[in-house]
Order: structure tokens, then C-alpha cells, then sequence
């Protein structure tokens, strides 16, 4: 190596000229793939909405039956009303619980789910008609063991019985704990149901050890002890009064009764669909 | 480096002089991504890709990389191959770069990656060095491969995710091993490997630098 390499002059141009190269290249890179990124990530959502709510077959235009069926609208979670204020296609709750205007911090006993803030207004996907829909999908999202897990929930239109549940992001162990996405596991959700008592607004579902034996129970995953609580913490804390408790309320009793009762009449459909 | 030439420098690290086998380089990795085959794959391609081309460019500017900042200067070249690997892996394989997640970003600490380009491509030509960077790239890929079957078949009872052994959480026989779905049956499957790999080529041992005494007799202790 020649002595001259080590001048500060050739020093200096040698680190200068590769930090210049290399972070035009990683620009472009970054720049240049990120449409194609972010729509991917777009339709891997999409796609776990679609599976949440049964709605999912391999091979089928993803984009298309998205738009036909499904309908997304923005909730503030406090009063579990609908809001316009937002537009759901833009909307990204978890940047907007990161923001001190949007969102909120909660407080050690509040924050069962192990979030530290949540925002104050929510997605949610309907599927079929807006104001008797047959089913909604929440997104959920809490600590596992290892780290956040985010996933969504499908509730029938009753705004009680589940449909379905799916982790669309965790770091969870690959065989234990990773189990959560294991259809047989999933499978056990359907029907299950999240209140015991009318007008009460905490949640009786959760998971548990050595079978479950009611329909406020499933089984927990075996040797995931940790994952297992945490996927009871967030369904504890999602359908709480803190998050989409009052929203679900709106469909569970009092408002609209009559179509209350027509909801529980398409359940066989539903399922059977 | 006395004799090079482009044949022995692609094959040799795969069996002869494999950087995790023999060199005990990469191990960190090789545990973390080898939970399921296809998986181990992505992660092997990758490296191969980023081994390869380190050494292709700092091969390239060798002469001109000042010796005090030359460690600053390889790492930079790592780490912008290792990012544009990511976004690419982000942009045409999204569902493999979710599982990857962290250790693609990790392939800059990958010490074979740092060892070859500061070992190899520092002293030898572009060309060399490239078929360098691939060799031992395949030669991590190889232990990988053969990690990740192991592991994938006895832990999840799968091989690339396609079902061999039918699980109990199936409604199968098979009791999958937990263990080996955590990182330290990757320890043990490495170790068994490398005492295979030695076995077959016995000149792969190591010269035993601290020999201990032969056990006192017990008539001497006395």
C-alpha cells in the first residue's frame, strides 16, 4: 500500500467521495423501492382483514374483493362513535397514539396490553352494510414475549361473537408461540363470545390452561405462557371501556334492537358462509 | 494467499475452509435464522450477495484505502449492501423480509462478511475477490441449509414448510422437539457438524496448543 494513503488529504477525499457513493446508492435504493414497499405492506394488511373476517382465498384479487366488501371507518374510541374527521384509507393509528394531539398515554394500571399510549380514534373494517354489518374487524395490538404483536379481530355483527383472530406482525417464538397464526388454533375462536353480562363493558374473554370449557374460554397455546397472557391482556384491554368497548356496545344492546335480533338471525349464514 | 485460483477460491470454503465450521465466524446468525429451511435460504442468498459484492468493491479500491480508516471503510461498503439488500428484500419479498425481520439489517455484523473483505479482497484482485465473497457466502449458506433442515424437520416436522412428520397440534404423531426451535440446538447441530466435517477431512483439527497432564496416579499423590 502506498505511503501516501495514509496523508490526512487522501484521508479525508477517501471517506469523503464513499460516504458521498454509498448514500446516493442507499438513497436510491430506499427511494426507488418504497411504492413497491409501501404496497406491499397495503396489501398485506388488506389481505389479513379479508383472512380475519373469512373472506380470504388463496389466488383471488385481493385489491377488488377488499374494496367490494369491505368498508372502513374511522371510531373515536371515547364516545365509540363514528368520526369523519379522518380518512380511513390515510388514518394510521399507530402513528396517531404516538402524537400527544391523537392520542393518549395510559396510565400502570390501564395499560394491561403493555402499550404505554393509544390513540384515540381507530380503524375498523365492516363487512357488508355500514350500519347492520355482518361482521367488523378491530386491530388489535399488544406485548407478546418477545415484543409488539398487532393483528386484528373479526366480531359477528352482534358485537359479541368472535369470528376470528390473526397476528399479522409478532416476534413470537417460531413453534410456541408462533402458534397464534396456527389455523387449528385459530379455528377455536369462532363462535366464542366476548361479554358475559349485558351493558357491562369489561370483557370476560380469555385464554386458558387445560381446555377450555365455555364459551368465554379458549385454550391457551401450550408451552407459551407468556404469549398466551398477552393475547388475553389485549383482547382485555381492546374491548374494554378504554378502546372499543362503548363501539361495541353501540351494536350489542340498546340502539337499534330490532335489527339487534336480525344480526342473530344471520349468524347461521355467516358461519355456514 | 500463495497459489489463488478462481476454482479453489469458490469451493474451497464450502467444505475445506468453511467460515462457520472451520473458521468459527457467523455462528450469531446461524442461530437466529434457521428455524425453518426457506427461511435460512433468503438469509444465505443474502449474505452470498453481500460477501460478494463487499469484497468486489473494497477489492476494487484496495489501493487507494488509507490502512488507518480501512476497517470504517469496509464497514460503510457492508453497510450500504446490507440496506439495499433490505429494501429489495422489503420491495419483491415482503412475506420473507417479515421474518427476517432484524437479522438482514444484522448481516453487517456478520463477521465472515468484515473477515473477507479485510483477509481477502484487501490483497487480491476484483475478480478474485468476488468469487471469494460467493464461495464463502455458499460455504455459510451450506451450514445453514443443513442447520435449518434439522432444525425444521425435528422442530416443526416440515422440510421448506412442506409437512414430513405430521404434528400432535396437527392431529399427527409427531411430538416436535421444542428445543430445537430455540438457538441453542443450532450450538449443538453446528457442533455435531463441525465433528463430522473433521472426521472426514482429519487435517481440519486443530494442533492441540494446551495439553493437559495425564491424570496424577494416585500411588503419586500419596
Amino acid at each position: 500500500m502506498a505511503q501516501g494513503n495514509n496523508s490526512i488529504k487522501k484521508v479525508l477525499i477517501v471517506a469523503f467521495a464513499l460516504c458521498i457513493v454509498c448514500s446516493v446508492i442507499v438513497s436510491t435504493a430506499a427511494v426507488a423501492l418504497r411504492p413497491m414497499q409501501q404496497l406491499n405492506q397495503e396489501l398485506d394488511r388488506k389481505t389479513n382483514i379479508l383472512n380475519v373476517a373469512k373472506l380470504y382465498e388463496p389466488g383471488m384479487d385481493v385489491e377488488e374483493v377488499f374494496s367490494d366488501e369491505i368498508i372502513a371507518r374511522v371510531v373515536d374510541l371515547d364516545t365509540g362513535e363514528y368520526s369523519d374527521e379522518f380518512d380511513p384509507e390515510t388514518y394510521d393509528s399507530f402513528e396517531a397514539a404516538r402524537d400527544p394531539a391523537s392520542g393518549r398515554t395510559l396510565s400502570g394500571d390501564q395499560d394491561i396490553a403493555g402499550l404505554s399510549r393509544v390513540e384515540n380514534y381507530a380503524t375498523v373494517y365492516l363487512v357488508g352494510s355500514e350500519d347492520d354489518p355482518e361482521q367488523i374487524v378491530l386491530p388489535i395490538r399488544g406485548q407478546g414475549l418477545w415484543g409488539l404483536m398487532r393483528g386484528f379481530l373479526a366480531v359477528e355483527g352482534d358485537g359479541n361473537t368472535i369470528v376470528s383472530i390473526t397476528y399479522y406482525e409478532h416476534s413470537e417464538t417460531p413453534g410456541l408461540g408462533a402458534e397464534v397464526n396456527n389455523p387449528r388454533w385459530q379455528a377455536q375462536w369462532e363462535g366464542k363470545k366476548i361479554y358475559a353480562e349485558e351493558g357491562v363493558l369489561s370483557p370476560e374473554i380469555h385464554l386458558t390452561k387445560g381446555g377450555a370449557s365455555d364459551e368465554y374460554e379458549v385454550d391457551a397455546l401450550s408451552g407459551a405462557t407468556l404469549t398466551s397472557n398477552g393475547v388475553t391482556n389485549m383482547l382485555q384491554f381492546w374491548l374494554s371501556e378504554e378502546a372499543f368497548g362503548p363501539y361495541l356496545a353501540k351494536f350489542r344492546s340498546g340502539t337499534e334492537p330490532e335489527d339487534a335480533e336480525e344480526t342473530d338471525t344471520n349468524f347461521e349464514d355467516v358461519e355456514g358462509a | 494467499m500463495a497459489d489463488v485460483n478462481a476454482k479453489g477460491v469458490l469451493t474451497a470454503p464450502i467444505f475445506q475452509n468453511n467460515p462457520i465450521a472451520l473458521q468459527i465466524l457467523g455462528i450469531c446468525s446461524a442461530l437466529a435464522v434457521t428455524t425453518s429451511m426457506s427461511v435460512s435460504l433468503v438469509m444465505a442468498l443474502a449474505v452470498i450477495f453481500v460477501t460478494a459484492f463487499s469484497n468486489l468493491f473494497v477489492s476494487l479500491i484496495r489501493n487507494h484505502i488509507p490502512s488507518s480508516i480501512r476497517i470504517i471503510v469496509q464497514m460503510t461498503i457492508i453497510a450500504s449492501l446490507v440496506i439495499v439488500v433490505d429494501q429489495i428484500l422489503k420491495a419483491y419479498a415482503y412475506e420473507m423480509s417479515k421474518q427476517l425481520s432484524v437479522f438482514v439489517g444484522l448481516i453487517i455484523t456478520n463477521c465472515i462478511v468484515m473477515g473477507r473483505a479485510e483477509g481477502f479482497a484487501m490483497s487480491n484482485t476484483p475478480g478474485m475477490s468476488f468469487l471469494d465473497g460467493i464461495g464463502n457466502g455458499l460455504g455459510y449458506g451450506f451450514v445453514l441449509m443443513v442447520v435449518g433442515f434439522f432444525r425444521e424437520l425435528l422442530g416443526s416436522g416440515s422440510v421448506f414448510g412442506i409437512t414430513i412428520l405430521q404434528t400432535v397440534q396437527n392431529g399427527g404423531w409427531y411430538v416436535p422437539n421444542g428445543l430445537l426451535l430455540l438457538p441453542p440446538s443450532a450450538f449443538f447441530i453446528i457442533g455435531l457438524l463441525i465433528w463430522v466435517m473433521r472426521s472426514v477431512n482429519p487435517e481440519q483439527v486443530e494442533d492441540n496448543e494446551f495439553k493437559m497432564k495425564e491424570n496424577t496416579k494416585p500411588k503419586e499423590a500419596v
